[in-house]
């Protein structure tokens, strides 16, 4: 019986690698002995952390840095010393909509079904039925994404559109109902509305952003101060599990797991596609393969990038009308915390960065990148409309936005 | 004060009721309802409102109130600040509170307590009934051994419990843990 650590999650398929950290028994490996707690909505899953029923917790990331600032709830400063993973979402239309926007059947170029979209979009808010979207929180990448998707496509939104909050597993009713004409959520949500025939996949985020950070393991920062040797385990653990996940002869087996009815209670069929990066778009349609729809592991996907929290502030700014302040920006940047990643993993023959911010959006191919053990490369990382994040300018960033 | 207590369990929600109604200058309104949750709770205009900590609807209300901040009254999300030590106490109990600003910690604090006293006695009485249905489905798990083993080995009743009794003792396992061996092993041979 090793030290006990609680984590707690939402049954989505990227709360893969605690899960799986359990199951394989690489954290009891690690003298760790993991205990999982589901919840059904981020505000509880932050709740437990706050109040001390959770170690740690899986969590979307921009909930930690808007923890961390006070919005919302009293401010408590959170750690992210590991990302549970990039992207992995998606965005379905209802059918009707998506054969408006000639998005039927198959993935389109962002600019392009965006553009299809802009008009259908102004053509509603025109005649006073603005268009409706649902995304799984409001401080979620689903709806940064989003967001910053209809607006580089001249979608103004909260003008031309409505987005508001749907909890995922009701993603499929709200659509079918008519509550929504789109969502965006991860998996196996979008994959439940295909098949009910409510919605058809149009995008994966990964579209949007091709590198987007998206949930993480966040603790209470005196936690992770008090528990630091623990989280280290927990660290190596999960990054074990996360090369045994993305290893195709393991696929069946971590759907399986995945699956059960204390994990995700879903169909293993669903979840085994979403971890092979496969999508069935539209009902009775083919299965397609989009690459990195999930990425879970390469490239060290799980190191928390500092330009990467200050990316999600530079959202959080945007759609929220707040003013630019470089010392809100400094502690959203201090969230992320690179030094305990390497510190975790020294030794180990898992790549370190030798930076902790880079300029998100910059790479177009795969470009090899200064370490601190290992080797490393990083592939293209580009924002659809080829707009650059550099973290040392956010005010320009987000003037040039506006 | 007007209370808006959301819960998706109707029994819950009514013992949660029955207790505020002790309280004097309380307008309760209970929502079982998940569709329409917002439009609803705009139309009650709750000064506080009480929502179970399982209830998948929570993050949809805590964005209704961000925005409404934005835009109209002012929210405090959950308690105030200063009221650590009661929100411990209503998240261990499985209740979260969402209060307007303006109303004083003095007039929320025992309706907070009331609050959570019921929620506790709500978990109480369901582990209770829990483990009341475990006895019974124990008991008839032993009665259908006992009868199996009755029918197959023509045993007098008394017989057929002391060696199921017997098996166990010996093997360090709990005398329902042996009938469910036999009833299990019954079924795949055939028997009903």
């Amino acid at each position: 019986m090793g030290e006990k650590l609680t984590v707690g999650f939402l049954p989505l398929v990227d709360s893969c690698l605690p899960i799986l950290a359990r199951e394989h028994g690489f954290a009891e490996d690690e003298g760790l002995s993991l205990r999982l707690v589901k919840d059904v909505s981020w505000a509880t899953v932050l709740d437990r952390l706050l109040y001390g029923h959770s170690h740690a917790a899986h969590m979307v990331a921009p909930l930690a840095i808007a923890a961390t600032l006070g919005r919302g709830r009293p401010a408590q400063p959170l750690s992210v010393p590991f990302v549970l993973g990039l992207n992995g979402n998606a965005i379905t239309l209802r059918p009707d909509l998506a054969a408006e926007v000639g998005a039927a059947g198959r993935l389109g170029d962002p600019s392009v079904v965006g553009a299809a979209l802009r008009a259908v979009a102004l053509a509603r808010a025109a005649a006073g039925k603005r268009l409706r979207f649902g995304v799984v929180h409001r401080y979620s990448s689903h709806n940064y994404m989003l967001r910053y998707w209809l607006a580089a496509c001249g979608i103004q939104p909260d003008r031309d559109v409505e987005i508001s909050t749907v909890p995922p597993p009701f993603c499929a009713d709200a659509l079918e109902a008519g509550e929504v004409d789109g969502i965006c959520v991860g998996e196996p949500w979008n994959s439940v509305a295909v098949e009910r025939g409510a919605g058809q996949i149009v995008l994966a985020t990964a579209q949007i952003w091709r590198r987007g950070v998206e949930k993480v393991l966040a603790l209470r920062q005196p936690v992770l101060a008090d528990k630091r040797d623990a989280v280290e385990r927990l660290i190596r653990a999960m990054c074990r599990a996360g090369r045994h996940f993305v290893d195709p002869a393991n696929w069946d087996e971590n759907a399986a797991i995945l699956a059960r009815p204390e994990y995700l209670d879903g169909d293993a069929l669903l979840i085994r596609r979403a971890i092979s990066d496969r999508m069935l778009l539209s009902r009775g349609g083919e299965v397609v393969h989009y690459p990195d729809f999930m990425f879970q592991y390469r490239e060290a996907a799980n190191f928390p990038w500092v330009s990467q929290a200050e990316w999600l502030y530079s959202q959080m700014v945007r759609w929220e009308g707040m003013r630019f302040d470089p010392d809100d920006a400094a502690r959203a940047a201090r969230v992320f915390r690179p030094d305990i990643y390497r510190s975790a993993l020294k030794g180990t023959g898992e790549p370190l960065p030798g930076a902790s911010s880079k300029v998100e959006g910059s790479l177009r191919g795969t470009t090899a990148v200064g370490t601190q053990q290992g080797r490393m490369t990083l592939e293209s990382n580009h924002f659809f409309d080829a707009r650059v994040f550099d973290p040392a300018h956010i005010a320009d960033y987000l003037a040039e936005t506006n | 004060m007007r209370i808006a207590i959301i819960d998706e369990s109707a029994a819950r929600a009514s013992i949660i009721r029955e207790g505020l109604a002790s309280l004097d200058g309380c307008e309760l309104f209970v929502v079982t309802e998940r569709r329409g949750l917002v439009a609803r709770i705009e139309e009650i205009a709750p000064e506080v409102v009480l929502m179970e900590l399982g209830n998948p609807s929570r993050d949809v209300l805590e964005e209704y109130f961000a925005v409404s901040r934005a835009l109209a009254r002012p929210i405090a999300m959950f308690v105030d600040e200063s009221d650590d030590e009661a929100i411990a106490a209503s998240i261990d109990a499985g209740v979260s509170a969402y209060v307007i600003d303006g109303l004083a910690a003095h007039r929320i604090r025992p309706l907070i307590d009331v609050a959570v006293r019921r929620f506790n006695a709500f978990s109480r009485l369901q582990s209770d009934l829990a483990e009341a249905r475990g006895q019974l489905a124990e008991r008839e798990t032993i009665d259908r051994a006992k009868r199996i083993l009755m029918h197959n080995r023509s045993l007098p009743e008394p017989k057929a419990y002391a060696e199921m009794r017997k098996a166990a003792m010996d093997q360090g396992r709990k005398i329902v843990e042996i009938a469910d061996a036999i009833v299990t092993a019954h079924q795949l041979v055939g028997g009903k």
